[in-house]
Protein backbone atom coordinates (compact mmCIF):
# COMPACT_ATOMS: atom_id res chain seq x y z
CA UNK A 1 0.00 0.00 0.00
CA UNK A 2 0.93 3.78 -0.31
CA UNK A 3 0.60 6.43 1.98
CA UNK A 4 -2.86 6.64 3.60
CA UNK A 5 -6.03 9.10 2.96
CA UNK A 6 -5.90 10.64 5.69
CA UNK A 7 -8.46 11.65 7.90
CA UNK A 8 -8.44 15.21 9.25
CA UNK A 9 -11.01 16.29 12.68
CA UNK A 10 -11.08 19.89 12.58
CA UNK A 11 -11.47 21.63 15.64
CA UNK A 12 -12.41 25.71 15.22
CA UNK A 13 -11.38 27.45 18.68
CA UNK A 14 -12.09 30.85 19.80
CA UNK A 15 -11.20 31.64 22.86
CA UNK A 16 -9.73 28.94 24.23
CA UNK A 17 -12.89 26.84 23.60
CA UNK A 18 -13.83 24.84 20.81
CA UNK A 19 -16.67 26.72 18.58
CA UNK A 20 -18.47 25.45 15.24
CA UNK A 21 -19.76 27.91 12.98
CA UNK A 22 -22.40 27.71 10.11
CA UNK A 23 -20.43 29.99 7.70
CA UNK A 24 -18.24 30.86 10.42
CA UNK A 25 -21.74 32.75 12.26
CA UNK A 26 -23.92 31.64 15.02
CA UNK A 27 -20.73 29.86 16.95
CA UNK A 28 -22.04 26.89 19.00
CA UNK A 29 -19.66 25.75 22.15
CA UNK A 30 -18.57 21.93 21.59
CA UNK A 31 -16.15 21.88 24.72
CA UNK A 32 -12.53 22.09 25.53
CA UNK A 33 -9.94 21.49 22.70
CA UNK A 34 -7.35 19.08 25.00
CA UNK A 35 -10.36 16.78 25.94
CA UNK A 36 -11.79 16.67 22.50
CA UNK A 37 -8.37 16.70 20.96
CA UNK A 38 -7.75 13.30 23.50
CA UNK A 39 -11.05 11.66 22.48
CA UNK A 40 -9.79 11.87 18.81
CA UNK A 41 -6.57 10.33 19.46
CA UNK A 42 -7.84 7.66 21.01
CA UNK A 43 -10.63 7.44 18.18
CA UNK A 44 -7.47 6.54 15.63
CA UNK A 45 -7.62 9.99 14.36
CA UNK A 46 -4.80 10.72 11.75
CA UNK A 47 -4.12 14.07 11.99
CA UNK A 48 -6.03 17.31 13.87
CA UNK A 49 -6.52 20.73 12.96
CA UNK A 50 -7.03 23.60 15.29
CA UNK A 51 -8.16 26.37 13.80
CA UNK A 52 -8.15 29.92 15.58
CA UNK A 53 -11.12 30.96 14.15
CA UNK A 54 -11.52 34.54 16.06
CA UNK A 55 -7.57 35.16 15.50
CA UNK A 56 -7.66 36.92 11.97
CA UNK A 57 -10.70 39.67 12.82
CA UNK A 58 -10.41 39.80 16.82
CA UNK A 59 -7.53 40.82 18.86
CA UNK A 60 -4.91 38.16 18.52
CA UNK A 61 -5.66 35.42 20.69
CA UNK A 62 -3.14 33.06 21.48
CA UNK A 63 -3.17 28.98 20.90
CA UNK A 64 0.24 28.64 22.49
CA UNK A 65 -1.35 27.33 25.26
CA UNK A 66 -3.90 24.84 24.33
CA UNK A 67 -1.56 23.60 21.72
CA UNK A 68 1.09 22.96 24.55
CA UNK A 69 -1.38 21.49 26.92
CA UNK A 70 -2.45 18.55 23.93
CA UNK A 71 0.68 17.66 22.59
CA UNK A 72 1.58 16.84 26.37
CA UNK A 73 -1.31 14.18 26.00
CA UNK A 74 -1.93 13.83 21.85
CA UNK A 75 0.49 11.82 19.79
CA UNK A 76 -0.58 12.49 16.60
CA UNK A 77 0.25 15.06 13.93
CA UNK A 78 -1.52 18.43 14.97
CA UNK A 79 -2.61 21.56 12.66
CA UNK A 80 -2.78 24.86 14.20
CA UNK A 81 -4.19 27.68 11.88
CA UNK A 82 -5.58 31.22 12.63
CA UNK A 83 -3.88 34.39 13.01
CA UNK A 84 -0.22 33.32 12.11
CA UNK A 85 0.91 36.55 10.99
CA UNK A 86 5.18 35.95 10.81
CA UNK A 87 7.35 33.45 10.56
CA UNK A 88 8.10 34.10 14.72
CA UNK A 89 4.14 33.22 15.53
CA UNK A 90 4.62 29.73 13.61
CA UNK A 91 7.72 29.56 15.16
CA UNK A 92 5.80 29.65 19.07
CA UNK A 93 3.27 27.36 18.12
CA UNK A 94 6.24 25.02 16.34
CA UNK A 95 8.03 25.10 19.64
CA UNK A 96 5.01 23.96 21.90
CA UNK A 97 4.67 20.99 19.91
CA UNK A 98 2.85 21.93 16.93
CA UNK A 99 3.49 20.04 13.67
CA UNK A 100 2.40 22.53 11.22
CA UNK A 101 1.24 25.68 11.22
CA UNK A 102 -1.67 26.78 8.25
CA UNK A 103 -1.78 29.98 6.86
CA UNK A 104 -4.40 32.12 5.94
CA UNK A 105 -4.83 35.49 5.91
CA UNK A 106 -1.81 36.57 6.40
CA UNK A 107 -0.34 34.92 2.91
CA UNK A 108 -3.01 36.75 0.92
CA UNK A 109 -1.53 39.77 2.09
CA UNK A 110 2.12 38.15 2.25
CA UNK A 111 2.33 35.44 -0.10
CA UNK A 112 6.10 35.39 0.84
CA UNK A 113 5.52 34.64 4.68
CA UNK A 114 4.78 30.93 3.19
CA UNK A 115 8.51 31.38 1.90
CA UNK A 116 9.86 33.00 5.03
CA UNK A 117 8.35 30.22 7.03
CA UNK A 118 9.40 27.08 4.91
CA UNK A 119 12.60 28.07 4.77
CA UNK A 120 13.15 28.67 8.34
CA UNK A 121 11.18 25.43 9.45
CA UNK A 122 10.92 23.41 6.15
CA UNK A 123 8.25 22.96 3.69
CA UNK A 124 6.53 20.07 5.45
CA UNK A 125 5.16 22.34 8.51
CA UNK A 126 3.49 24.94 5.81
CA UNK A 127 0.24 24.20 5.00
CA UNK A 128 -1.05 27.77 3.15
CA UNK A 129 -5.08 27.74 3.88
CA UNK A 130 -7.00 29.07 0.06
CA UNK A 131 -10.64 29.78 1.50
CA UNK A 132 -12.15 30.58 -2.05
CA UNK A 133 -15.90 31.32 -3.39
CA UNK A 134 -17.01 30.39 -6.70
CA UNK A 135 -17.93 33.57 -8.96
CA UNK A 136 -18.29 32.02 -12.00
CA UNK A 137 -18.30 28.38 -13.54
CA UNK A 138 -15.03 26.75 -12.92
CA UNK A 139 -13.48 30.13 -11.28
CA UNK A 140 -12.95 30.91 -7.53
CA UNK A 141 -11.84 34.06 -5.72
CA UNK A 142 -9.66 33.90 -2.34
CA UNK A 143 -11.47 35.54 0.14
CA UNK A 144 -10.16 36.38 3.77
CA UNK A 145 -11.37 36.98 7.10
CA UNK A 146 -13.72 33.74 7.48
CA UNK A 147 -15.01 34.33 4.28
CA UNK A 148 -16.09 37.98 4.48
CA UNK A 149 -13.84 39.86 2.36
CA UNK A 150 -13.29 39.50 -1.25
CA UNK A 151 -9.77 39.90 -2.68
CA UNK A 152 -10.07 39.76 -6.49
CA UNK A 153 -7.14 36.99 -6.41
CA UNK A 154 -8.05 33.89 -8.36
CA UNK A 155 -7.67 30.52 -6.18
CA UNK A 156 -6.08 28.50 -9.04
CA UNK A 157 -3.62 31.38 -9.60
CA UNK A 158 -2.92 31.77 -5.63
CA UNK A 159 -2.56 27.99 -4.80
CA UNK A 160 -0.26 27.82 -7.31
CA UNK A 161 1.70 30.46 -6.31
CA UNK A 162 2.10 29.25 -2.66
CA UNK A 163 3.18 25.88 -3.62
CA UNK A 164 5.99 27.34 -5.51
CA UNK A 165 6.87 29.48 -2.60
CA UNK A 166 7.29 26.74 -0.42
CA UNK A 167 4.03 25.39 1.14
CA UNK A 168 4.17 22.04 1.77
CA UNK A 169 0.32 21.30 1.48
CA UNK A 170 -2.77 23.57 0.73
CA UNK A 171 -5.56 23.30 2.78
CA UNK A 172 -8.79 23.88 0.55
CA UNK A 173 -11.78 25.39 2.00
CA UNK A 174 -15.17 26.44 -0.13
CA UNK A 175 -16.72 29.09 2.24
CA UNK A 176 -19.62 28.78 -0.22
CA UNK A 177 -19.84 24.87 0.93
CA UNK A 178 -18.70 25.92 4.71
CA UNK A 179 -21.25 24.57 7.57
CA UNK A 180 -23.75 23.92 5.20
CA UNK A 181 -23.26 20.32 4.82
CA UNK A 182 -23.75 20.07 1.30
CA UNK A 183 -20.89 18.24 0.84
CA UNK A 184 -17.07 19.76 -0.92
CA UNK A 185 -16.83 21.87 -3.94
CA UNK A 186 -15.53 19.18 -5.51
CA UNK A 187 -14.49 21.25 -8.81
CA UNK A 188 -12.73 23.64 -6.49
CA UNK A 189 -10.65 20.80 -4.91
CA UNK A 190 -10.07 19.07 -7.73
CA UNK A 191 -8.96 22.17 -9.75
CA UNK A 192 -6.32 23.05 -6.95
CA UNK A 193 -5.30 19.34 -6.20
CA UNK A 194 -4.66 18.93 -10.35
CA UNK A 195 -2.48 22.86 -10.32
CA UNK A 196 -0.14 21.46 -7.56
CA UNK A 197 2.21 18.53 -6.60
CA UNK A 198 1.76 19.05 -2.98
CA UNK A 199 -1.01 17.21 -1.01
CA UNK A 200 -4.44 18.61 -0.91
CA UNK A 201 -6.50 18.96 1.79
CA UNK A 202 -10.41 19.16 1.02
CA UNK A 203 -12.85 21.17 3.45
CA UNK A 204 -15.93 23.04 4.20
CA UNK A 205 -19.39 21.83 3.90
CA UNK A 206 -19.09 18.06 4.84
CA UNK A 207 -22.33 16.35 6.39
CA UNK A 208 -21.91 13.03 5.39
CA UNK A 209 -19.37 10.08 5.07
CA UNK A 210 -20.06 10.03 1.46
CA UNK A 211 -18.81 13.63 1.13
CA UNK A 212 -15.53 12.22 2.77
CA UNK A 213 -15.25 9.61 -0.01
CA UNK A 214 -16.00 12.03 -2.79
CA UNK A 215 -13.06 14.18 -1.38
CA UNK A 216 -10.88 12.06 -2.62
CA UNK A 217 -12.35 10.03 -5.32
CA UNK A 218 -13.85 13.35 -6.95
CA UNK A 219 -11.55 15.94 -5.75
CA UNK A 220 -8.20 14.81 -6.06
CA UNK A 221 -7.52 15.18 -2.16
CA UNK A 222 -5.16 13.35 0.00
CA UNK A 223 -6.83 14.37 3.05
CA UNK A 224 -10.44 14.63 4.12
CA UNK A 225 -10.42 17.63 6.79
CA UNK A 226 -14.33 17.76 8.62
CA UNK A 227 -15.72 19.14 11.26
CA UNK A 228 -19.03 19.27 12.92
CA UNK A 229 -20.00 15.05 11.43
CA UNK A 230 -17.29 14.40 14.08
CA UNK A 231 -18.39 16.90 17.00
CA UNK A 232 -21.93 15.44 17.10
CA UNK A 233 -21.36 12.30 17.44
CA UNK A 234 -22.58 11.34 13.82
CA UNK A 235 -19.69 9.21 12.41
CA UNK A 236 -16.50 8.03 14.50
CA UNK A 237 -13.32 8.47 12.77
CA UNK A 238 -13.46 4.36 12.05
CA UNK A 239 -16.75 5.42 10.32
CA UNK A 240 -14.69 7.40 7.93
CA UNK A 241 -11.93 5.07 7.53
CA UNK A 242 -14.38 2.27 6.84
CA UNK A 243 -16.22 4.97 4.44
CA UNK A 244 -12.99 4.95 2.58
CA UNK A 245 -12.18 0.99 2.52
CA UNK A 246 -15.34 0.11 1.66
CA UNK A 247 -14.66 3.10 -2.07
CA UNK A 248 -11.57 1.15 -2.40
CA UNK A 249 -9.01 3.99 -1.01
CA UNK A 250 -5.89 3.14 1.42
CA UNK A 251 -6.32 3.97 5.42
CA UNK A 252 -5.02 3.41 8.50
CA UNK A 253 -5.88 0.23 9.85
CA UNK A 254 -9.08 -0.24 12.29
CA UNK A 255 -7.59 0.27 15.68
CA UNK B 1 20.15 6.30 33.02
CA UNK B 2 20.57 10.23 31.13
CA UNK B 3 18.89 10.49 28.14
CA UNK B 4 20.45 13.54 26.58
CA UNK B 5 17.75 15.30 23.77
CA UNK B 6 19.48 17.01 21.11
CA UNK B 7 18.86 20.95 21.07
CA UNK B 8 20.37 22.90 17.97
CA UNK B 9 17.43 25.14 17.43
CA UNK B 10 15.82 23.28 14.98
CA UNK B 11 13.77 20.28 16.30
CA UNK B 12 10.59 19.49 16.95
CA UNK B 13 11.37 18.74 20.99
CA UNK B 14 8.77 19.71 23.03
CA UNK B 15 6.75 16.28 21.33
CA UNK B 16 9.61 13.98 21.43
CA UNK B 17 10.40 14.80 25.07
CA UNK B 18 6.33 14.51 26.00
CA UNK B 19 6.66 11.53 23.93
CA UNK B 20 9.23 9.61 25.56
CA UNK B 21 8.30 10.84 28.81
CA UNK B 22 4.96 9.15 28.48
CA UNK B 23 6.83 5.69 27.63
CA UNK B 24 8.79 6.27 31.07
CA UNK B 25 12.04 8.51 30.27
CA UNK B 26 12.90 10.13 33.69
CA UNK B 27 15.87 11.63 33.13
CA UNK B 28 15.76 13.51 30.02
CA UNK B 29 18.24 16.66 29.20
CA UNK B 30 17.49 18.97 26.57
CA UNK B 31 20.81 19.70 25.82
CA UNK B 32 23.07 21.48 23.24
CA UNK B 33 26.23 20.89 25.79
CA UNK B 34 28.79 18.83 24.73
CA UNK B 35 29.78 17.31 27.95
CA UNK B 36 26.20 16.33 28.93
CA UNK B 37 26.43 14.56 25.47
CA UNK B 38 29.60 12.86 26.55
CA UNK B 39 27.94 11.86 29.83
CA UNK B 40 24.54 10.51 28.30
CA UNK B 41 23.35 7.12 28.32
CA UNK B 42 21.44 7.71 25.74
CA UNK B 43 20.85 10.27 22.65
CA UNK B 44 18.01 11.55 20.85
CA UNK B 45 18.47 13.82 17.98
CA UNK B 46 14.83 15.09 16.74
CA UNK B 47 14.47 17.28 13.60
CA UNK B 48 11.93 18.56 11.53
CA UNK B 49 12.91 21.08 8.69
CA UNK B 50 15.70 20.93 5.96
CA UNK B 51 18.64 19.15 5.77
CA UNK B 52 21.00 22.03 5.70
CA UNK B 53 19.32 24.26 7.58
CA UNK B 54 19.68 21.51 10.57
CA UNK B 55 23.35 20.44 9.43
CA UNK B 56 24.40 23.84 9.64
CA UNK B 57 22.87 24.37 13.30
CA UNK B 58 24.14 21.26 14.58
CA UNK B 59 27.87 22.64 13.71
CA UNK B 60 27.13 25.57 15.17
CA UNK B 61 27.13 24.58 18.45
CA UNK B 62 31.29 24.10 19.78
CA UNK B 63 31.97 20.76 19.95
CA UNK B 64 28.81 19.30 19.75
CA UNK B 65 29.26 16.89 16.58
CA UNK B 66 32.89 15.67 18.02
CA UNK B 67 30.65 14.82 21.22
CA UNK B 68 28.09 12.85 19.38
CA UNK B 69 30.65 11.09 17.32
CA UNK B 70 32.51 10.09 20.41
CA UNK B 71 29.81 8.98 22.63
CA UNK B 72 27.57 7.43 19.78
CA UNK B 73 31.06 5.58 17.99
CA UNK B 74 33.35 5.59 19.99
CA UNK B 75 31.31 4.66 23.49
CA UNK B 76 28.80 3.00 21.92
CA UNK B 77 26.05 5.13 23.20
CA UNK B 78 22.24 4.07 21.85
CA UNK B 79 21.61 7.11 19.49
CA UNK B 80 18.47 7.36 17.84
CA UNK B 81 17.64 9.80 14.96
CA UNK B 82 14.01 11.23 14.03
CA UNK B 83 13.28 12.52 10.14
CA UNK B 84 16.12 15.12 9.78
CA UNK B 85 17.79 13.71 12.88
CA UNK B 86 17.56 10.83 11.27
CA UNK B 87 19.03 11.76 7.46
CA UNK B 88 22.10 13.38 9.39
CA UNK B 89 23.52 10.43 10.10
CA UNK B 90 24.28 10.17 6.15
CA UNK B 91 27.38 11.33 4.49
CA UNK B 92 25.35 13.92 2.49
CA UNK B 93 22.24 15.94 1.97
CA UNK B 94 21.02 17.68 -1.22
CA UNK B 95 18.39 19.40 0.50
CA UNK B 96 19.04 23.24 -0.44
CA UNK B 97 22.72 22.14 -2.16
CA UNK B 98 24.99 19.21 -1.13
CA UNK B 99 25.79 19.50 3.03
CA UNK B 100 27.80 17.21 4.61
CA UNK B 101 25.88 15.00 7.67
CA UNK B 102 27.31 13.24 10.05
CA UNK B 103 28.64 10.40 7.85
CA UNK B 104 28.29 7.66 10.38
CA UNK B 105 26.20 6.04 7.18
CA UNK B 106 27.75 5.92 3.62
CA UNK B 107 24.53 7.23 1.63
CA UNK B 108 23.12 10.18 -0.03
CA UNK B 109 19.85 12.23 1.27
CA UNK B 110 17.91 12.77 -2.27
CA UNK B 111 14.59 14.52 -3.19
CA UNK B 112 11.94 12.06 -3.13
CA UNK B 113 10.58 11.77 -6.98
CA UNK B 114 7.60 9.35 -7.01
CA UNK B 115 6.26 7.47 -10.17
CA UNK B 116 3.04 8.52 -11.29
CA UNK B 117 0.85 11.31 -9.57
CA UNK B 118 1.72 10.98 -5.95
CA UNK B 119 2.33 13.91 -3.96
CA UNK B 120 5.22 15.55 -2.21
CA UNK B 121 5.95 16.00 0.78
CA UNK B 122 5.33 12.56 1.55
CA UNK B 123 2.97 13.09 4.13
CA UNK B 124 0.92 10.71 6.19
CA UNK B 125 0.70 7.47 7.66
CA UNK B 126 2.74 4.54 5.54
CA UNK B 127 3.70 1.11 6.21
CA UNK B 128 6.86 0.43 7.90
CA UNK B 129 8.22 -2.56 6.47
CA UNK B 130 11.40 -4.01 8.62
CA UNK B 131 14.04 -5.69 6.60
CA UNK B 132 15.49 -7.60 9.59
CA UNK B 133 18.52 -6.78 11.38
CA UNK B 134 16.87 -4.23 14.23
CA UNK B 135 14.98 -6.07 17.15
CA UNK B 136 13.35 -2.38 17.60
CA UNK B 137 11.78 -2.45 14.22
CA UNK B 138 8.23 -3.84 13.71
CA UNK B 139 5.68 -3.66 11.03
CA UNK B 140 3.27 -1.32 11.18
CA UNK B 141 1.99 2.24 10.51
CA UNK B 142 3.95 5.07 11.25
CA UNK B 143 3.61 8.80 10.41
CA UNK B 144 5.84 10.24 7.85
CA UNK B 145 6.35 13.69 6.83
CA UNK B 146 9.11 14.69 4.64
CA UNK B 147 10.51 15.78 0.81
CA UNK B 148 14.01 13.79 0.74
CA UNK B 149 14.88 10.55 1.34
CA UNK B 150 17.79 8.42 2.53
CA UNK B 151 19.57 5.94 -0.17
CA UNK B 152 22.57 4.28 0.79
CA UNK B 153 23.98 2.12 2.98
CA UNK B 154 22.46 0.43 6.67
CA UNK B 155 18.82 0.65 5.19
CA UNK B 156 17.18 -1.61 8.28
CA UNK B 157 12.84 -0.82 6.86
CA UNK B 158 11.51 0.91 4.14
CA UNK B 159 7.93 2.45 2.78
CA UNK B 160 6.36 3.14 -0.25
CA UNK B 161 5.61 6.21 -2.09
CA UNK B 162 5.67 5.66 -6.07
CA UNK B 163 8.96 3.44 -5.40
CA UNK B 164 11.16 2.26 -2.44
CA UNK B 165 11.05 4.62 0.30
CA UNK B 166 13.91 4.10 3.31
CA UNK B 167 11.91 4.42 6.32
CA UNK B 168 14.55 3.30 9.07
CA UNK B 169 18.48 2.92 8.83
CA UNK B 170 21.26 2.03 11.16
CA UNK B 171 24.74 0.18 12.41
CA UNK B 172 25.49 -0.59 15.47
CA UNK B 173 24.19 1.54 18.18
CA UNK B 174 22.80 3.89 16.09
CA UNK B 175 19.54 3.91 14.57
CA UNK B 176 17.61 6.60 12.55
CA UNK B 177 13.80 6.19 11.81
CA UNK B 178 12.06 8.53 9.02
CA UNK B 179 8.89 8.47 10.48
CA UNK B 180 8.03 10.70 13.32
CA UNK B 181 7.49 7.84 16.03
CA UNK B 182 6.55 11.19 18.55
CA UNK B 183 3.74 11.25 15.97
CA UNK B 184 2.53 7.72 15.61
CA UNK B 185 0.45 6.78 18.49
CA UNK B 186 0.74 3.60 19.94
CA UNK B 187 2.85 2.39 17.69
CA UNK B 188 5.23 5.17 17.83
CA UNK B 189 5.22 5.25 21.15
CA UNK B 190 5.75 1.00 21.42
CA UNK B 191 8.83 2.02 19.02
CA UNK B 192 10.19 4.48 21.74
CA UNK B 193 9.76 2.15 24.37
CA UNK B 194 11.75 -0.15 23.07
CA UNK B 195 14.29 1.71 22.41
CA UNK B 196 14.69 3.19 25.76
CA UNK B 197 15.11 -0.31 26.26
CA UNK B 198 17.67 -1.14 23.84
CA UNK B 199 21.26 -2.37 24.94
CA UNK B 200 22.96 -3.06 21.92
Amino acid sequence: MTVRIRVIPCLDVAGGRVVKGVNFVDLKDAGDPVEQARAYDAAGADELCFLDIGASHEARGTMVDVVARTAAVCFMPLTVGGGVRSADDARALLLAGADKVAVNSAAVARPELVGDIASRFGSQCVVASVDARAVAPGRWEVFTHGGRRATGIDALDHARRLAALGAGELLVTSMDRDGTRDGYDLALTRAVADAVDVPVVASGGVGSLDHLVAGVVDGGASAVLAASIFHFGEASVGDAHRALRTAGLSTREPA
Amino acid sequence: MTLALIDYGAGNLRSVENALRTVGAEDICVTADPDVVRAADRIVLPGVGAFAAAATALRAVPGLVDALDERVRRDARPFLGVCVGMQLMASVGEEHGDTAGLGWLSGRVRPLSPAGALKVPHMGWNDVRPLGGSALLEPGEAYFLHGFAYEGDGVLATTDHGGTVTAAVGRETAIGVQFHPEKSQRYGLAFLRRFLDWCP
